[in-house]
């Protein structure tokens, strides 16, 4: 190749004498212009539907101004408090307290506070309420004994430090609480109880559950992708739908059926006992475990693997492997060194695709996943729908998002993602 | 400009289309038998009388409480009437997501004249939730897979009387309280106990006892599935379900009501709904002491008004006497356990990480 | 080597046949002996069973019937890594994973030769096609031409026995796949290896082969020297196939040992040379090479002369190539040669043209021969 020498006159210039660059760019600006215009609409949705979403639980999850919101004068009223005096706060504080909560039960915020900081300390949220409803009998000094004598957790002094601790408008509680981690009274971190650490466990079960169900679809899928490459195409059609088969059945029926074949007196093991493999004492455990899960999520993610291994495969032509066996290579030689390293576009595309939607995966979990099979994303729908704490779901979901952007850049830098094709 | 001519234009066709058509009401519930033996009590009867209101069905109540604080984000509430249980309902009412009841006015008085406060009496646990039916999650065993019945909560956690698989509702409401209660406390001490971390530690390990033979339920229609399948032996499961598998199914099944769960199911009517008012005249209606008795025609679930009770006659299409098969019947409560929703709402954080981090335990 | 290997051919079909639906044969009754050292090529169009020939050889398809030797033994159970015969594939088959060096070093490898050795021998068959220097880079940063070489030097660096070529140039523009079809030919001099070749393209055949089997509806049509099926076409289709032809039909009216008089239907009657032509009355194929036609010829010189009316005149410089009409045919191209001796042509007049008989060929029956628009 001849490179440019470096000593080509700097200036060169089109008929009507503007610099050849000028007038380059501006040819190209009119073409740039038009195609921005074309992706503009998809930019837009995708910004509406994707990327604001996302931003929108990111700040969730540390997002944290209801305390300070409702409790406005209070926390201004805490401000000069030394919460390692040991003293209660003074009673200006118990008096700005007394006018949020009347505030508070007046406009109805009150108990969504109560609520916020039972994440944190549990009995907050009926403190909260019962407070709510009765505050408003409040109405003259002095507040401390007043409020002392409604209830005797305002006494307490870590219920203070609790509401100061939480009045800043951002916090990291919920991360804290997504990785086992707390806040205890005096304010620093510290492990979650052991009878109550639960999130770390799960994500790396979900991992290693992703990994699994990622490497039994590549198990699976890439003889049945060899096999739709090479047969002729009418026979490879006929496969093809038998594999495409799971996308058009319905999520719930299938994994209906799932259940009618492994449970204990399923379709499975009654044949086997009836075969006499196993005794009708030793039914196998298939469902409501994660056996369950993996069977049934292995399932419905296949096609996600077979699609761009057999879209890979189906470039390959068929010459490759004889020009491997005619060289002298065996055909399991043949096969590894010359066939699979001209897949590994599809398989990293198909285990990407099958890791990322099983890491995900709530649904089929929640079904025949038991307890053993359940997931991250099942608690992330539980905050979500059951407890209402969406701080601790975003959470939950940002880190399940670092998690999957970790991977992808590690997929990079180990086989790049120019490499990937997805059909 | 062109956007005000366009929005007066709307609402000239809305305020045309108004006068034509009905006010529909959004009314959300749990889809199933539950919500057809609403449309059959409430729903057909209003709208026979009331022409111009017509009352749609939407079955996504499992999703209600998330849903409804969605809306609420959202300024633009689209449902006017839902149907929650009283601890989704309270928490609704602290996120102010709902509007609070004024029950003596709102509701109609029951027959003699009672007050509807004092009516429903204890059932009022919020004062945005207006109660509907008594519930409770119960007990089915299979008569033909258990040697001898069980009849008391401890059976339940006796593997030698009862040997085989049993399911649990996966969450710790009401688990913990029956392993406290197994394993011999008394029902006035069960939450003193639960309150401290030894008596936690105390459930679990009763709990432990079971834990790998229980088959673990989240949706209400698995656990009489997993009966009828012999999957299990005896199941956890609401009354109603149990009902329908033992009395329409014929299922080989039967009632174990030792320390019943009981809880309440109502309405909530969203704040900022756009029918209010006539949500509101629906309510009265809906409420009254003979349409909450009638609902038990078609459910075997208990009417929460006291003056409803004595109403309650037949099954609309088995024709068996209902009275017996409701929770409340004195035969069925001479044990019950109430939902203690304020214990659960304070402590129901900490206990699902407790329970969800016992069962990952395996 | 058999004991009677010595004077056996090195590569032998006996009796080859084979189906694929087991309904038609593809390849009927194929018999054909390659010397050792010999380029042979296997001429025919799409469809004619040439390829089929060369995957069973190279092992990739199995005969339906007879039985394939090489070097004296058969191979039709031996599997294809085993059989030692290099390839070159249509569309040069290079990994496209591996550098130009690692595809070459690929066959060594697999037979486990030392490293040094590799190295030495990688080298050397880059050298040979010029190419030092390219051992680091990718198949997909290389020349058309220059993946051709790899894919050649690929197939020669084990030293094989035998190579075959899968249209091994189809993929070059013209001028380049001349010039590889030269260099081929003399690394073929050169290293003397044995080399089957197929094409379609039938001055790819003359060019490059000692000798060509032209193929045709799975049967070898004609075997011969370059210049044999040339000058002396064997049937209709190999006249047709090879190099341009003019075509007259008729039918047999006398024949006298090897000479034979044909009249055409317009009841001309022409004098030619019987080659495979039946016996009189039947129907025959006339071949006549364009450049044998003379115009004009001096009255007495040739045994055929007959009128032609000129249709249409093309210059090419060298010749003008004349479309004429006589004996009922339109299409009869006759090359006058640009010497200035003969007078131009002018479109409509009517000239005289004639031949030789030992120059028109009298061949089997038209009904076989194909017709190439």
């Amino acid at each position: 190749m001849s490179a440019v020498s470096p000593d080509t006159p700097a200036m060169l210039t089109t008929a009507d004498g503007a610099p050849l660059k000028v007038s380059f760019d501006r040819a190209l600006r009119r073409s740039r212009l038009k195609a921005l215009a074309l992706v503009l609409p998809l930019f837009a949705f995708l910004l509406i539907t994707f990327l604001v979403p996302i931003g929108d639980m990111l700040l969730r999850s540390v997002e944290n101004q209801l305390v300070g919101n409702v409790l406005h004068r209070t926390v201004k009223a805490l401000d000069h408090w030394d919460q390692g005096s040991g003293e209660l706060p003074d009673e200006e504080a118990f008096a700005a307290l007394v006018a949020d909560f009347q505030e508070g039960r007046e406009n109805r915020t009150i108990g969504r506070v109560g609520v916020r900081l039972n994440y944190e300390s549990g009995g907050m949220s009926s403190l909260f309420r019962k407070t709510g409803r009765r505050a408003k009998r409040i109405t003259e000094a002095p507040f401390r004994e007043a409020m002392i004598k409604l209830d005797k957790r305002w006494g307490n002094l870590d219920v203070w430090r609790l509401i100061k601790r939480e009045s800043d408008a951002y916090t990291a509680s919920y991360y804290l609480s997504a990785v086992d981690m707390r806040f205890i009274a005096d304010g620093s971190i510290a492990r979650q109880d052991e009878n109550r650490q639960i999130y770390v466990r799960l994500f790396g079960r979900t991992l290693w559950l992703s990994l699994v169900i990622t490497v039994l679809c590549l198990l699976l899928g890439y003889p049945i992708s060899y096999l739709m490459a090479t047969l002729p195409v009418r026979t490879s059609n006929l496969l093809m739908i038998m594999v495409l088969l799971p996308f058009w059945t319905s999520l719930l029926v299938r994994t209906t059926c799932w259940i009618a074949l492994l449970q204990q007196q399923g379709v499975i093991n009654d044949l086997l006992v009836w075969v006499g493999i196993i005794g009708e004492d030793n039914r196998l455990a298939m469902i409501h475990n994660r056996t369950g899960t993996i069977i049934a999520m292995t399932h419905i993610l296949l096609p996600f693997m077979v699609l761009p291994l057999y879209s890979v495969m189906k470039t390959i032509p068929p010459s490759y492997l004889r020009a491997a066996r005619s060289l002298g290579a065996n055909p399991f030689t043949a096969f590894v060194r010359v066939y699979m390293p001209n897949t590994v576009a599809g398989v990293g595309a198909g285990s990407i695709l099958v890791f990322i939607i099983a890491i995900g995966y709530y649904i089929t979990p929640a079904l025949v996943g038991g307890t053993s099979g359940t997931l991250i994303s099942n608690f992330i729908a539980h905050h979500m729908q059951v407890s209402l704490n969406w701080g601790l779901a975003a959470a939950l979901g940002a880190l399940l998002l670092a998690a999957v952007l970790a991977l992808y850049v590690l997929y990079d830098k180990i086989v790049g993602i120019d490499n990937m094709k997805l059909g | 400009m062109q956007g005000k001519t366009l929005a007066i234009g709307l609402a000239a066709a809305l305020a045309a289309g108004a006068a034509h058509a009905q006010t529909e009401l959004v009314v959300v519930s749990w889809g199933g038998a539950y919500s057809a033996s609403q449309q059959k009590a409430y729903h057909d009867p209003y709208m026979a009388a009331n022409a111009d209101i017509k009352i749609l069905n939407d079955d996504s109540a499992s999703e209600g409480l998330s849903k409804l604080r969605a809306m609420a984000e959202a300024d633009n509430v689209t449902w006017d009437l839902v149907d929650m249980i009283a601890s989704d309902a309270i928490t609704a009412c602290d996120e102010g997501l709902v509007l609070e009841i004024d029950f003596d006015n709102a509701l109609a008085a029951a027959p003699d004249g009672t007050s509807a406060t004092e009516d429903f009496g204890d059932m009022i646990v919020s004062e945005c939730f207006i109660p509907q039916i008594v519930y409770s999650t119960t007990f089915g065993y299979r008569t033909d897979l258990v040697k001898t019945p069980p009849t008391t909560i401890a059976d339940v956690f006796d593997l030698e009387k009862i040997p085989g698989k049993r399911s649990l509702e996966k969450k710790p409401l009401a688990n913990i309280e029956w392993a406290l209660l197994a394993d011999g406390v008394a029902l006035d001490d069960v939450y003193d106990v639960l309150s401290t971390p030894e008596g936690v530690d105390r459930a679990y390990a009763k709990l432990d006892t079971i834990k790998s033979d229980v088959v673990w339920w989240a949706k209400g229609a698995v656990p009489v599935q997993l009966l009828a399948d012999g999957e299990v032996v005896i199941a956890s499961a609401y009354n109603g379900r149990l009902f329908s598998g033992i009395e329409e199914e014929k299922q080989p099944i039967a009632m174990m009501w030792d320390w019943q769960w009981f809880d309440l199911d109502g309405w909530v009517v969203p704040k900022g709904g756009k029918n209010v008012d006539a949500v509101m005249k629906f309510l009265r209606f809906a409420t009254d002491t003979q349409r909450l008795a009638d609902q038990a025609k078609f459910i075997s679930y208990g009417p929460a008004r006291m003056s409803s009770a004595p109403l309650v006659g037949k099954h609309a299409t088995l024709g068996i006497e209902m009275g017996p098969h409701m929770p409340t019947a004195p035969a069925n409560a001479t044990t019950m356990l109430p939902n203690n929703i304020e214990w659960w709402a304070d402590h129901g954080d900490e206990m699902n990480e407790r329970f969800n981090a016992w069962l990952a335990r395996g | 080597m058999t004991a009677a290997g010595g004077s056996e051919a090195f590569v032998r079909f006996a009796d080859v046949q084979k189906s694929y639906d087991g309904e038609t044969l593809v390849v009927k009754s194929l018999n054909l002996d390659i010397e050792r050292g010999e380029f042979l090529t296997m001429l025919g169009p799409s469809g004619s069973g040439k390829t089929t020939c060369l995957m069973m050889l190279a092992g990739f398809e199995t005969a339906t019937f007879g039985e394939i030797f090489l070097d004296g033994r058969p191979i039709n159970n031996v599997a294809p890594h085993r059989r030692d015969i290099g390839m070159v594939f249509q569309n040069y088959a290079l990994f496209p994973h591996m550098t130009v060096h690692e595809n070459l070093a690929f066959p060594l490898e697999v037979r486990k030769l030392g490293k040094a050795e590799v190295e030495e021998r990688v080298a050397r068959a880059l050298d040979m096609v010029e190419l030092a220097g390219f051992g680091g880079r990718r198949p997909a940063q290389l020349s058309g031409g220059q993946q051709q070489r790899v894919a050649v030097a690929r197939a020669l660096v084990f030293e094989p026995k035998l190579v075959l070529m899968d249209e091994p140039l189809g993929a070059l523009d013209k001028q380049l796949r001349e010039q590889m079809q030269f260099e081929i030919r003399h690394i073929h001099e050169r290293l003397g290896v044995t080399v089957v070749y197929v094409t379609h393209d039938q001055s790819e055949a003359l060019t490059m082969s000692n000798r060509i089997a032209v193929f045709n509806d799975g049967v070898i049509q004609q075997l011969s020297t370059p210049e044999g099926l040339y000058e002396r076409p064997e049937n209709a289709f190999v006249a047709q196939f090879i190099g341009e032809n003019n075509r007259l039909v008729g039918a047999v009216s006398e024949r006298h040992g090897d000479t034979c008089a044909v009249t055409t239907v317009e009841g001309e009657v022409v004098k030619a040379l019987a080659v495979s032509c039946g016996t009189t009355g039947e129907p025959t194929t006339l071949s006549l090479r364009p450049e044998r036609v003379t115009v004009a010829p001096e009255p007495g010189s040739c045994p055929n002369v007959f009128d032609a009316v000129v249709e249409e005149l093309i210059y090419l410089g060298d010749h003008v190539r004349s479309r004429l009409r006589l004996l009922g045919n339109d299409e009869f191209i006759v090359k006058v040669p640009n010497s200035g001796l003969i007078r131009p042509m002018r479109v409509g007049e009517t000239v005289q043209v004639g031949w030789s008989a030992e120059d028109c060929r009298a061949l089997d029956s038209p009904s076989t021969a194909p017709v190439f628009d």
